[in-house]
C-alpha cells in the first residue's frame, strides 16, 4: 500500500441536510445492509423533533437546499410525521422506507403534509428486486409483499414513490430487471415508475454476504486529479445522528466520521480514507435524489 | 427601465421571431437571452441571425458551452437513461448542423450578465449563480437556500432557466428570483404556447421590481413539420403539439411532474 497521504474534501456547500433518524433500528434485518440496521440494533437511537427542530434552524442559517431521512425504518419513529411535517415548512425532504410499515392512517397523514407545502415530498422505497424470491432472499421473508402493500397506499395517495432498489445482479441483466421494476410500479398503481439504481457498499452486512473493499480499492491523491469533487456526497452533505453531526449517511459507524455535535462543527475538511469512499468516488453521491435516478417509458 | 428575458430557446425559430416581435411591441429597451440557443428542435442555424439582427444580449447555456467546446454531452444534467438516450440524439444532431462559426460566437459569450434597474442589482445566469447547469425547480428551492445565493451573488434580483418551468417567487427580505422559462417547447401544462418574462420596476413590490410573464403563440405544428422533416424523433415533435414533456422526465421533482400528463 502507498504511503500517499489520504484526499481531504472541503465542505464546499451544506446543500444536503441527512437525519439518522431511525437510528439503526429496522424492523428488517437485510443481509446488504451497510450499517447493520435491524429490529435489534439500537446502537444510533430515534432523533427527537427537538434535535431535528435545533438543526432545522441551523440549517437555515446555512441556505440547506434539500432534507433527507433515513434509519433504520424511520417511520418506525413515531414522530416521523411532526417532523416532517416541520422540515416540509422550510424546504423540500425525501424519506428513505422499506415500505412494510406503511398503513393507510400514516400514508393519509403524509398526504396531507405533503399537501400542506409548497415544497416536494418524495418517498424513496427500497425494493431489491421484482418478485418476492429475489427480494426477499436479502430483504426477509414477507418484505416483498409488505412493501408492495405501500406502494399501493402511496399511489393512491397521488404519491409518485421512488423505487430504490440495490443492484445486486450483474450489468447484462439491467435492462430487464429495470422493464420488471417498471411492472411492479405499474401493477401497484404507479403509472410513472420511477427507479433509482443503487450499487452495493461493501461494508457491514454486505461485506458478510459477498466480500468487503480489497486494500487498493482506496482513493488516493492521483485519483482526485481532474476529479470534482462536487460529485461526492461530502463536499455538500451532512449526516445528523443522536450521537452527532457525521460526514455522510455511510460512514455513520465509521471511527473519525463524526465530526462535531452541530452543523457548524461539522464544517471541516474530511479525509476520504474509508473503504466505502472507494464506491462514492467511481459512482458519485450515490445517496441524493439527483444521482442515478432512473424512469421508464411513459 | 423594461428588459425582456428569454431562456432555451432550443432551436425554435418560429417562437423565437414571435417572442422578439412580442418584446418588440412592449417596448422593452433591451432583450436578454438566458441561454441554450440549441437542442430539440431542427436547423439550429436560424436562430443565430434572428439574435444578432435584434441586438439581443445573449448568455452562454450549457448546451452552448458544450457546442463551443466540442464536448461529446450537453451537460444537461440527466441521469436516466432513456433521457440520456434522447438528449444524445438531440446533441448530436445540433452539433453537426450549428456552423463552426456559429459554435465559436457561442464561446465568446458570457456565462453571466449584471444590470442595475431602479437600483437594484439584477444577476442574470443559466442554471444558477453559482453552476450553470444546477436546475432550480420551485418545489425544490427553498427561501434559505435564496438568500444564500443572493448572499453569495451580491444581487438583489437573479434571473435564470435552464429548467423549462418559469416560477417567481420574491422572499420576505425583498430580494426576488425569476426562473423565466424556455421559448423553446412548451412547460408540461398541455398547451403548446410558450413564455418569456419581463422585468421592470415596480413601487408596489417590497423588491421594487416585478416580473410579469408573456405567453406567446406560435405556429408550433410548422415547427412540428419541420422536426419531423429533418428527423428528429417523434416524442419531440408530439411535445410541441401537445405541451406536454414525453422526454426528460426523470429530472423533474413530484410537484412538477404530478403536473404534467406522463
Amino acid at each position: 500500500m502507498s504511503a500517499e497521504p489520504t484526499p481531504e474534501v472541503a465542505l464546499e456547500s451544506l446543500d444536503e441536510l441527512w437525519f439518522q433518524v431511525a437510528g439503526t433500528l429496522c424492523n428488517l434485518a437485510c443481509s446488504h445492509c451497510f450499517i447493520s440496521c435491524s429490529p435489534r440494533n439500537t446502537d444510533f437511537g430515534f432523533l427527537g423533533l427537538e434535535t431535528v427542530r435545533e438543526r432545522l434552524a441551523e440549517a437555515r442559517a446555512a441556505g440547506v437546499k434539500e432534507y433527507y431521512f433515513t434509519g433504520g425504518e424511520p417511520f418506525l419513529n413515531p414522530e416521523m410525521p411532526a417532523i416532517l411535517e416541520e422540515t416540509l415548512r422550510q424546504g423540500p425532504a425525501t424519506v428513505l422506507t422499506n415500505g412494510t410499515v406503511l398503513r393507510e392512517a400514516l400514508v393519509d397523514d403524509l398526504q396531507s403534509i405533503a399537501g400542506a407545502s409548497r415544497y416536494s415530498f418524495e418517498i424513496r422505497v427500497s425494493i431489491d428486486g421484482h418478485s418476492p424470491a429475489m427480494n426477499d432472499a436479502i430483504r426477509g421473508q414477507g418484505a416483498f409483499e409488505g412493501a408492495v402493500r405501500g406502494l399501493r397506499l402511496l399511489g393512491r395517495a397521488g404519491f409518485l414513490p421512488i423505487l430504490t432498489a440495490v443492484q445486486t445482479w450483474d450489468d447484462a441483466e439491467t435492462p430487464s430487471v429495470l422493464r420488471a421494476l417498471e411492472d411492479l410500479l405499474r401493477s401497484a398503481g404507479c403509472s410513472r415508475p420511477r427507479i433509482k439504481l443503487m450499487p452495493t457498499l461493501r461494508i457491514g452486512m454486505e461485506a458478510l454476504r459477498t466480500r468487503g473493499y480489497l486494500p487498493e480499492e482506496r482513493v488516493t491523491a492521483a485519483m482526485m486529479e481532474g476529479y470534482d469533487p462536487g460529485r461526492l456526497l461530502c463536499s455538500r452533505s451532512r449526516m445528523v445522528t443522536d450521537r452527532g453531526v457525521a460526514v455522510c449517511p455511510i460512514l455513520i459507524e465509521t471511527p473519525g466520521a463524526h465530526l462535531g455535535r452541530t452543523l457548524d462543527e461539522a464544517d471541516r475538511p474530511f479525509a476520504i480514507g474509508h473503504d466505502a469512499c472507494w464506491t462514492c468516488w467511481a459512482h458519485g453521491a450515490i445517496c441524493s435524489n439527483a444521482g442515478a435516478l432512473r424512469g421508464g417509458d411513459r | 427601465m423594461r428588459v425582456a428575458l428569454l431562456g432555451g430557446i432550443y432551436s425554435n425559430h418560429i417562437a423565437l421571431a414571435r417572442t422578439l416581435a412580442n418584446a418588440k411591441a412592449r417596448q422593452v429597451d433591451d432583450v436578454y437571452c438566458l441561454g441554450d440557443l440549441g437542442a430539440f428542435g431542427p436547423h439550429p442555424d436560424l436562430v443565430f441571425p434572428l439574435l444578432r439582427d435584434a441586438g439581443v444580449r445573449t448568455l452562454r447555456g450549457n448546451y452552448d458551452d458544450s457546442l463551443a467546446r466540442g464536448l461529446d454531452d450537453c451537460q444537461c444534467g440527466y441521469t436516466d437513461p432513456r433521457d440520456n438516450h434522447f438528449a444524445r440524439l438531440s446533441y448530436r444532431y445540433t452539433f453537426e448542423k450549428t456552423s463552426p462559426g456559429n459554435k465559436a460566437w457561442l464561446g465568446t459569450r458570457p456565462g453571466e450578465s449584471r444590470l442595475e434597474i431602479g437600483g437594484k442589482r439584477v444577476l442574470l445566469c443559466h442554471g444558477s449563480p453559482r453552476r450553470m447547469n444546477e436546475f432550480l425547480w420551485e418545489s425544490t428551492t427553498p427561501d434559505a437556500f435564496l438568500e444564500k445565493l443572493f448572499r453569495e451573488a451580491e444581487a438583489d434580483v437573479i434571473c435564470a432557466t435552464h429548467t423549462g418551468i418559469r416560477w417567481s417567487r420574491e422572499l420576505p427580505s425583498g430580494k426576488l428570483f425569476v426562473n423565466v422559462g424556455v421559448i423553446g417547447r412548451p412547460e408540461n401544462d398541455g398547451t403548446p404556447d410558450v413564455g418569456y418574462a419581463i422585468l421592470e420596476e415596480d413601487a408596489a413590490a417590497t423588491s421594487g421590481l416585478c416580473a410579469r410573464f408573456e405567453r406567446v403563440s406560435y405556429d408550433f405544428r410548422e415547427l412540428a413539420r419541420e422536426m419531423r422533416r429533418e428527423s428528429l424523433p417523434a416524442e419531440f415533435a408530439e411535445t410541441i403539439e401537445t405541451g406536454w414533456w414525453t422526454t426528460c422526465l426523470e429530472v423533474l421533482p413530484s410537484r412538477e411532474r404530478s403536473r404534467g400528463k406522463f
